[in-house]
């Protein structure tokens, strides 16, 4: 489904990815973890080219969308985005949050917006919400009220930057139980976190970066049980 | 006691009653109003483009390559804004209306046109500082669902950016409104100019000063309310 190819990404003098290539499959939940700098949240943010490459390619579903001519709104339609510090829009009411994309976009009239909105935020429990304003949210909800603006569009990959990270620890738990039930339910993911225990439970497959490689790239069981990388070894060793 | 309230009254007589003197401050009231809001009608428009393409520039700047014509737009609208903030208001005025305008009757078109370029130059700052204090991370969760760039400043950045940028656009309008008592200079009767004209048929200082000067409080007075009423419903969306 998604496809990169030799991708690298210079910041100025520094280079952040360096020639990374991964393949992801349709229904896949891949979780990347590694220290902080190692270029993974670099790597995430170019799959929908909210950072452009440097060099190399992303094929999304036989697009490339590094090329010039590709309308990149168009494929950014299909793939949902969760910040690590949520970025709801602060003038607009969570309803009008969920709605206006599908609105401005066009694939829903105002009312169809409505009616999806409505019945997503049943989904993650927080109708009682709709018309209120993000300013009036706890973390938790304000990041799953994120994750619903993100599905109004009915992605067919979620990308996902850290959302935990901004987190009071309370609230990591009601996030990660929106994350779950959306990879129960078949979603194609992708996942930047330092939540481990989620990586052993939800993952399809774990990579390991640092320094702008991916070092490891394994199913859970055996990135967490087995690691080959020495470097991986001994981040485990840290962490857990 | 009573002469004491005798020589105000007489004195409010002699000068604003008597010949119908009052009428000379209404006229110059008029015109002062006239200046202050065709000035802002021009000012506000410029200082909103401008600010917006140079608010641009800046986010952009090392991130993105720009045509030619583009840079020297940018350099354009640069010299723009630091030889308005460069020099003196009444120096611009005069040249616009004994340069400019040479042989020309054109005074309240000078005016209005000296007023609106200075007004658009500090608009235009305070517009580009509204725009950049919106987070970028808006403009990410925007594009990131799919709208365009268009899109995403009108109904995500802009909103905000207004709202943060109207205390200082009412600052600037109230300046505007005090700025124009120079006009006198090229022969408009304005307000303040009004004061010239009772006080050398009636050779008293005080009357027509303390009246001008109340007139301009009440109309600022009446500026700064209007302008808190309407900051008060945009930001309502900051309640908790």
């Amino acid at each position: 489904m998604i496809s990169v190819k030799n991708l690298s990404k210079n910041f100025g003098d520094l280079q952040v990815l360096k020639n990374v290539s991964l393949d992801i499959q349709k229904g896949e939940k891949v979780i990347i973890v590694g220290p902080s700098g190692s270029g993974k949240s670099t790597l995430l943010r170019c799959l929908n080219l909210l950072e452009i490459p440097t060099s190399g390619n992303i094929i999304f579903d036989n697009t490339d969308i590094t090329d010039k001519k590709c309308d990149i709104n168009r494929i950014r339609r299909r793939m949902g985005m969760v910040f690590q510090n949520f970025n709801l829009f602060p003038h607009m009411t969570v309803l009008e949050n969920i709605s206006l994309a599908p609105v401005m976009t066009k694939r829903l009239s105002k009312e169809e917006a409505d009616k999806k909105a409505k019945s997503l935020l049943e989904r993650v429990g927080l109708s009682d919400k709709a018309n209120a304003y993000p300013s009036q949210l706890s973390g938790g909800q304000k990041q799953r009220i994120a994750i619903v603006r993100a599905l109004a569009m009915d992605p067919d990959v979620m990308l996902f930057d850290e959302p935990t990270s901004a987190l009071d620890p309370e609230m990591v738990g009601e996030v990660l139980e929106v994350m779950r039930e959306l990879a129960e339910n078949n979603m194609t993911m992708v996942v930047v976190t330092h939540e481990m225990a989620f990586a052993r439970e939800a993952a399809t497959r774990v990579l390991f970066m640092d320094e702008g490689h991916i070092l490891e790239d394994a199913p859970p069981e055996e990135f967490f049980q087995n690691p080959k990388n020495p470097r991986v070894k001994e981040f485990l060793s840290k962490i857990l | 006691m009573f002469d004491f309230f005798k020589e105000i009254f007489d004195g409010f007589v002699f000068n604003f009653i008597e010949g119908d003197r009052w009428k000379l401050l209404v006229d110059g009231l008029w015109v002062t109003l006239k200046i202050t809001g065709l000035s802002a009608l021009l000012g506000i428009p410029i200082g909103f483009l401008v600010g917006l393409v140079r608010a641009i520039e800046e986010r952009d700047s090392g991130k993105r390559k720009h045509s030619f014509p583009v840079k020297c737009l940018f350099k354009v609208l640069d010299i723009y804004v630091t030889v308005i903030r460069g020099t003196p208001v009444m120096v611009q005025l005069l040249i616009i209306n004994f340069v400019v305008f040479v042989g020309f009757d054109f005074k309240m078109l000078a005016a209005v046109i000296a007023f609106g370029l200075n007004s658009g130059a500090y608009t235009s700052e305070i517009f580009r500082s509204g725009i950049l204090s919106v987070d970028f991370g808006q403009t990410e969760a925007g594009r990131s669902l799919g709208l365009t760039s268009a899109q995403t400043l009108w109904k995500i950045v802009m909103p905000q950016a207004i709202k943060n940028a109207l205390p200082a656009l009412g600052n600037e309008l109230i300046t505007l409104l005090k700025e124009t008592s120079i006009v006198g200079y090229i022969a408009l009767i304005d307000l303040t100019k009004s004061y010239s004209i009772i006080q050398s048929r009636t050779f008293s200082a005080f009357w027509p000063l303390i009246a001008i000067a109340f007139i301009y409080l009440v109309l600022v007075v009446g500026m700064s309310k209007l302008l808190n009423i309407f900051e008060r419903r945009l930001r309502k969306s900051d309640k908790r």
